[in-house]
């Protein structure tokens, strides 16, 4: 469990994460976030215990990061950002050391340094030095440093950042199968992450926390939530037949492709309406989609409105 | 094992991974033999002993301990490996003590594998091998005070290059200062007890002491106060950049 209670962090002027306060619970992943600069990491740092809070408090597991530092950071696996390790060692002094600090016993620590050598498919770069590796395998020999002691809370800064789509979806399979009785909390401005990955999201910029909530309860605020799309050549009749439609709000017209966009009055469901006002007037339509939201649409709609309020204060 | 232990193996490895250490001994013992036997006049003095090979010490740990340490918390901080091992579960002190150890330990090498001279001198005559036992203690004492101030700088910086040079003129400070032309040139002005005062802050005396065969506990306790006294400051300026 990760629990934060007004924690707050200031560089000189600048408030960079103000007044936070979040609760992860086990089995939950908890995607953070908010655009670059927001106080994602900063908050993640003071979680981990590297950095100290301004104010407020922090917990992992019940354990006071300040005050319990040693037991918080023994149950917490962290992957900094950008994944740091020590280049001008091999993936095998790496992974031994910090199987050292984590005070495994020796018969323990090599079955334990075999298991995630496995998991993480490592067997061949074990003896190659971490500055010769590509920036995929270097974020999972960081994974693998994060999960090495098998810890009940997860905390990962942007563990896909920079791999490409193979890399990033073998890391998220990862993360799925850890997650079950886990407590993870990853930072991302990836928004496809949330879908793939997380089943909470907290949505933070300027420091401050601005929605808390499941990815799909953040599509339901879009405008886009419940709308139809199609695409249908010469539809320009039916769009006014469309717009009267007593259930629909609005009609737009993408200007590049010609796909049409029909919205609902709030409340209202417009598939069937729309779908049977097409068949009627015998449009070819080659596919027809009902939205579930767009992410990015709110995410922006959600960050931007509080750089305005924070503009005129 | 403890994490002070996974440290100091960490880092001495990092040691002779990189060519640092091999650059360090080569330097060390070539440098060290060239002064002892032309400038220190090994030969020409006629007497068995190693006093113009210890007396070189200083100006060495001057040039080649800041080399040493200066990557100690620099490098850390710069590669963001700080972050990483802060959040491992050890405390600061431990992190401290694993890094100082591990140059302590490098400069006793090197020290152990200046062997030969000593050879040499007992081959040529028969020198008092206690004084030379108790210079050699002198001189890794001194080397650990040297250390512990290069780490404590370490830790003020990013940057390395100013790590060497903080420490450099921070070791070098503390070798003039009790030499007799900087003594004189203050005695006008400053009165006798602070002048004989500022005196005793002198590494150089205190080493010659030892050098001499004479362990007094003072000079024993200069060295291991000036090592617990430069690693504090070191672990409050990491501590500071946790708060900063």
């Amino acid at each position: 469990m990760i629990e934060t209670d007004q924690l707050t962090r200031c560089y000189g002027n600048l408030t960079a994460v103000d007044a936070l306060s979040i609760r992860v619970e086990p089995g939950q992943v908890l995607g953070l976030l908010g655009p670059n600069g927001a106080g994602k990491s900063t908050a993640m740092r003071m979680i981990a215990g590297f950095l100290v809070p301004t104010s407020g408090t922090a917990r992992v597991c019940g354990h006071d990061v300040s005050r319990e530092p040693m037991k918080a950071k023994r149950a917490l696996g962290y992957l900094p950002e950008g994944a740091p390790s020590y280049g001008e060692m091999t993936v095998r002094e790496f992974l031994q050391f910090i199987i050292r600090m984590r005070g495994f016993k020796p018969d323990a620590g090599y079955r334990r340094f075999e298991a995630i050598v496995q998991q993480l498919q490592l067997e061949e770069v074990l003896g190659l030095c971490i500055d010769t590796l590509s920036k995929g395998l270097r974020r999972r020999v960081g994974l693998a440093q994060a999960i090495l002691h098998d810890p009940p809370v997860l905390m990962l800064d942007e563990p896909t950042d920079g791999l490409d789509p193979n890399q990033k979806h073998a890391v998220r399979q990862l993360i799925d199968v850890m997650a079950r009785e886990r407590t993870i909390l990853i930072s991302t401005h990836l928004l496809e992450e949330v879908h793939a990955l997380c089943n909470r999201v907290v949505i933070i910029a300027r420091g401050k926390l601005l929605a808390d909530a499941t990815p799909a309860e953040l599509e339901a605020r879009s405008r886009y939530h419940g709308a139809v799309s199609f695409s249908a050549p010469g539809s320009g009749m039916s769009q006014e037949m469309l717009g009267r439609l007593p259930q629909v709000a609005a009609i737009e017209v993408d200007p590049l492709d010609g796909r049409i966009t029909v919205f609902p009055k709030p409340g209202e469901r417009i598939l069937e309406p729309v779908e049977t006002l097409l068949r009627e007037q015998g449009l070819e339509v080659s596919e027809i989609q009902l939205e579930r939201g767009r992410l990015d649409e709110v995410f922006r709609q959600i960050t931007t409105a509080d750089v305005s309020v924070g503009g005129h204060a | 094992m403890s994490p002070v232990n996974a440290v100091l193996r960490r880092e001495l490895r990092s040691y002779f991974v990189t060519p640092v250490a091999y650059v360090f001994l080569v330097i060390f013992l070539v440098l060290a033999g060239i002064l002892t036997f032309y400038v220190g006049d090994f030969y020409e003095r006629g007497q068995a002993d190693l006093q113009p090979f210890f007396v070189m010490h200083p100006w060495l740990y001057l040039i080649l301990v800041p080399a040493i340490t200066m990557r100690m918390w620099a490098e850390e901080t710069k590669g963001g490996t700080l972050e990483l091992l802060l959040t491992l579960p050890l405390t600061l002190w431990q992190a401290m003590l694993g890094k100082f150890f591990a140059a302590w330990l490098f400069i006793g090498l090197a020290l152990v594998l200046t062997f030969p001279i000593w050879i040499t001198v007992n081959y040529l005559g028969s020198p008092d091998n206690g004084v030379i036992l108790a210079s050699y203690l002198g001189s890794w004492l001194m080397a650990g005070s040297f250390i512990a101030i290069g780490a404590c700088l370490s830790a003020l910086t990013h940057s390395q290059v100013v790590a060497f040079i903080l420490t450099a003129l921070v070791c070098v400070l503390l070798i003039l200062v009790g030499q007799p032309q900087v003594l004189d040139f203050f005695s006008g002005t400053l009165p006798r007890r602070l002048i004989n005062a500022v005196a005793h802050l002198s590494m150089l005396r205190h080493f010659e002491a030892i050098a001499r065969g004479v362990l007094d506990i003072r000079d024993l306790l200069y060295f291991l106060l000036s090592m617990i006294g430069w690693l504090i400051g070191g672990v409050l300026l990491l501590d500071m950049k946790r708060t900063r």
